[in-house]
């Protein structure tokens, strides 16, 4: 059997001290968490940075430091700093080597590397190497070598080599949410289905139980199944709760693709050992003949500068779309007369909050309310263009008239400056896989001792 | 006479991103009864309209055992593109609970 201990869904969103207490007393084999996820846009893979705080990340991961060194076995992030690129990889073990110098302890880290060279993916693009995934966006080399990061998502073939090395704590970087988990119990023999499907339930931390908030939750991998038990004071799983684990963020509930294969889980079986613990067999998992790896890419789309405007008078509450585009006509036509900037290098978008923003023609409620927001968006090749043209707005969000019969008006800007510079923006470029003869191929790793 | 919207029927509707590029909303549907209703009366291809996706690429799931209906679809606009409006596709699920059954 193997024990997984997992802290919460992700290092940053805390975790319940007492149930990781309890955790480390049930002598688990290794503890497991996520430190990041495409889940909150392509900014921070473009950058290559953390979404959380820092201090947030030093203290939890300190906690966690410590509950290895008293439960006495690996400690293990996967897609470290959020996006899971080298330089988010080098800021987890900055932190790493500080809180190992406040606590005093030698330790052993092994760092498994994602991040991919643009220039060289772009020729196995060219190589056939690359192919996509349903939905994924166009892609040429060219657009392949304009992405500032590149990385590829690590299976458990890679975090098994790291874990060879014999290191207290692995630092990995991009990795499927899954394989940190499923790693220890696939290479202990443990029935490969049921690896996968508790990693994938585990994956999320207590999500998978009631009061999720409360993160812990202890895996018990065996040569059927895995069990699955959170450890918060009242925390239960419940057949529903897990198999409904598996509607979240999949887009199918059934399969899962990894490296190396597939998870199918249509012939699981859920049974509630207790009101507390689930036990789960007859997933099945599939190897593939081909391995393929995901890769994910973020590259620049313009710098943007944002306005916001409130409108209360009911006359333009009602007419606040066609309002919203004159302006985005009038603004972009004096754009084109007074700067040396052609169509193709801005934008200006006016969303009306409290219509349309969230759901844009596609809205069928088409209610007025008493107040709405309107969210002028530019966005242009350039910063210094972005922030002209936001200066260009500002007046007609300011005092735009419906008809030029009528008085001027003046609507409620909530900041001086009006102008909200949110420079360099990113998109996601790659939705795509990375085939490789050698699971190692696209990865590097390295260890590091701590004296 | 006002047709019943999934709201009324279904407990609960949520969507979330199944990664950048994919939409996933979970109905819900909290009882049997609700959960053949919705079954019968939600059509695929009104709710492809619904998103101006087309029918053919929405993958749809019906969980008997968790009285749930699952349903699948590209992203409107891919996630955090300067035309994404909802960076974790968490409202979206508001269009479809709203929809007339």
């Amino acid at each position: 059997m193997v024990r997984v201990l997992v802290p919460s869904g992700a290092l940053g969103l805390n975790y319940d001290k007492e149930a990781l207490a309890r955790g480390v007393a049930a002598k688990p084999d290794i503890i497991a968490i996520d430190g990041g996820s495409t889940d909150s846009g392509p900014s921070y893979l473009g950058r290559g940075v953390s979404k959380y705080a820092r201090s947030s990340t030093k203290i939890e991961w300190a906690g966690l430091m410590e509950a290895r060194a008293q439960a006495g076995c690996p400690l293990v992030i996967g897609t470290a700093g959020t996006c899971g690129t080298d330089s988010a990889v080098d800021w987890m073990l900055d932190i790493t080597r500080e809180i190992a110098a406040e606590q005093g302890r030698p330790l052993k880290i092994a760092v498994l590397r994602s991040s991919q060279e643009p220039a060289a993916i772009a020729k196995a693009y060219g190589a056939g190497k690359v192919t996509p995934l349903p939905n994924a966006p166009e892609i040429d080399a060219g657009l392949i070598e304009s992405c500032t990061n590149i990385v590829a998502l690590a299976g458990v073939e890679q975090i098994t080599e790291a874990l060879n090395t014999g290191a207290d704590i692995i630092i990995a970087g991009r990795t499927t949410d899954t394989a940190i988990i499923a790693a220890l119990p696939l290479q202990k023999a443990c029935h490969a289905g049921g690896a996968w499907h508790g990693a994938k339930i585990g994956e999320c931390g207590a999500l998978c139980a009631t009061n999720p908030q409360s993160g812990v939750i202890l895996i018990d991998f065996d040569t059927d199944g895995f069990t699955v038990t959170p450890l918060a004071d009242g925390a239960h799983a419940t057949p529903h709760t897990v198999s409904a684990h598996m509607l979240y963020e999949n887009s199918d509930p059934f399969i899962l693709y990894e490296p190396g294969g597939y998870l199918d889980v249509t012939g699981a079986a859920y049974t509630a050992l207790d009101d507390t613990s689930v036990r789960v067999t007859g997933s099945e998992w599939v190897a593939s003949v081909d391995y393929t790896v995901k890769l994910e890419g973020a590259r620049g789309a313009g710098f943007q500068t944002v306005l916001m405007a409130l409108i209360r008078d009911a006359h333009y509450v009602e007419n606040s779309e066609r309002w919203a585009a004159d302006i985005v006509t009038k603004c972009s036509a004096k754009v084109l007369d007074r700067l040396a900037v052609g169509p193709d290098d801005f934008t200006i978008e006016i969303r009306i909050i409290g219509k349309t923003a969230s759901f844009g023609t596609l809205e069928t409620n088409h209610a007025t309310p008493p107040e709405v927001g309107a969210i002028g968006i530019v966005t242009a090749k350039t910063e210094s263009l972005s922030q002209e043209i936001g200066k260009m707005l500002n007046p007609y969000l300011l005092h735009h008239p419906l008809t030029l019969e009528e008085e001027v008006p003046t609507f409620a800007f909530l900041f001086s400056p009006a102008e909200m510079p949110r420079g360099q923006t990113y998109e996601f470029a790659l939705n795509h896989v990375l085939h490789l003869d050698d699971p190692m191929a696209a990865f590097a790793l390295e260890v590091h001792d701590i004296a | 006479m006002t047709l019943p919207k999934l709201r009324d029927i279904a407990q609960k509707v949520r969507s979330k991103n199944a990664g950048p590029f994919w939409l996933t909303i979970d109905i819900f549907c909290g009882t049997p009864e609700a959960f053949e209703q919705v079954q019968t009366r939600l059509k695929t291809d009104a709710v492809a309209r619904l998103y101006g996706a087309e029918t053919q690429l929405l993958k749809r799931f019906e969980m008997a055992d968790l009285n749930v209906v699952k349903i699948s679809l590209p992203r409107p606009a891919t996630q955090g593109a300067i035309d994404d409006r909802d960076m974790h596709g968490a409202s979206w699920a508001a269009l479809l609970a709203e929809m007339e059954l």
